[in-house]
């Protein structure tokens, strides 16, 4: 069971976005679309499975000096592999992270996670968090995108949701959109937030 | 003409944080007050300069003549970390006032994206190494202005009369949201 809460954990209540606001160059960057944002989403949850899984294995080898350059080589590694599996099958996919892809590296969820949880925990268990992050990540960058999308240019995941009348409010999927949406979202939950603390 | 160009590109058109959103973390992380927020400016501005220069040669003198293009991601952010280190080191030696200003924010360099953004620019965009360095120094520039006009806003945010859903980061995201719309302004001056 203690398994499954690691996991549980980073979906809902430690929700690397939304709760503890990490990665947000990523999450602001590339989710103009529901499906780019998704992507990315799964792109960081392998890197977090393999760093999580790499580092933990090797937690009582690694001189606690010289860690953090070591976990960042380790990272550079999973993301340089993720970059080179992208560019050979996903192609248009490789073309719209364009940059964000290299810059997984210095994702601070990533390096957070490697020092705080998988540093000082057994595999099995790093791996639960890494996945349970990865997945809370990937739904928040998910369901940035859909909002932005939506209202951005009326679809969601590439389908047309309105018909010709709709006109879409371009600022959306404009940088200033990005900053407005997650904002708003995390007003949202905020105040959903306190109003299940007010009637507790 | 060139260098002009580059230098309005970076600094205002597209921004890093605002419009590339490149180094948000220490945007929003540091931006509580116009003091500290210019000290993270400066100390950035120090090392992406630096490391535009160095990744240069590391890309150009021994990545391709060797054929390892493919580990550029791995040997720039070695690059940069242990830039970060080497100039945190001597600017303790040789100004420890300076390094009373900048100490903290020196170590959260090494994760800020901007500086890796911004080498593996330069070698996409092929720059040459003059202009490699202008856009080093003027996407700086851009990233200290956006990060100190931002903090000047926050200064007055914080003793503002804000819905308490909105308290925090919301609001500073919804001004960061504002701020951009009016960078956007500066799109077609290029």
């Amino acid at each position: 069971m203690k398994l499954f809460d690691t996991f549980k954990n980073g979906i809902g209540k430690e929700n690397p976005v939304f709760i503890q606001l990490l990665g947000m160059c990523p999450t602001l960057a590339v989710t103009t679309t529901a499906t780019d944002g998704m992507a990315m989403g799964l792109a960081t949850t392998s890197v977090l499975l393999g760093s999580n899984l790499v580092i933990s294995l090797f937690r009582k080898v690694i001189p606690d000096k010289i860690r953090i350059p070591a976990f960042i080589v380790v990272i550079a590694t999973f993301v340089t592999l993720i970059g080179m599996f992208m560019h050979a099958y996903a192609m248009s996919l490789y073309k719209s992270l364009g940059l964000f892809i290299p810059l997984i590296v210095v994702n601070c969820l990533i390096l957070g996670r490697a020092e705080s949880f998988a540093s000082n925990n057994k595999p099995v268990k790093a791996l639960a968090d890494g996945l349970g992050m990865g997945i809370g990540f990937t739904l928040a960058l998910t369901i940035l995108g859909i909002v932005r999308e939506v209202l951005g240019a009326g679809s969601v995941f590439g389908f047309e949701l309105f018909g010709e009348a709709f006109k879409p409010a371009i600022v959306m999927i404009l940088p200033p959109g990005a900053f407005l949406a997650l904002g708003v979202l995390l007003g949202i939950i905020n105040w959903i937030g306190q109003k299940k603390a007010n009637n507790a | 003409m060139e260098i002009l160009k580059i230098a309005i590109s970076a600094m205002l058109v597209n921004n890093f944080v605002l419009s590339r959103f490149l180094g948000i973390c220490p945007f929003l992380g540091v931006s509580k007050k116009v003091e500290t927020a210019s000290g993270m400016g400066m100390a950035v501005a120090f090392v992406m300069t630096l490391a535009s220069v160095i990744t240069y040669i590391v890309q150009y003198a021994v990545l391709e003549p060797l054929g390892l293009a493919y580990l550029q991601t791995i040997a720039f952010i070695l690059v940069i970390a242990s830039l970060v280190q080497f100039v945190e080191m001597f600017i303790k030696k040789s100004s420890p006032s300076l390094y009373e200003a900048l100490g903290v924010y020196l170590p959260l360099i090494t994760t800020n994206c901007a500086v890796l953004g911004l080498t593996i620019l330069n070698i996409q965009e092929e720059f040459n190494l003059i202009e490699t360095i202008a856009h080093g120094i003027f996407a700086s520039i851009g990233f200290s202005l956006a990060i100190i006009l931002f903090a000047g806003i926050r200064e007055r945010l914080a003793i503002a009369d804000v819905p308490k859903s909105l308290e925090g980061a919301p609001i500073a995201l919804i001004t960061a949201g504002l701020m951009s719309i009016a960078f956007l302004g500066f799109a077609g001056l290029v």
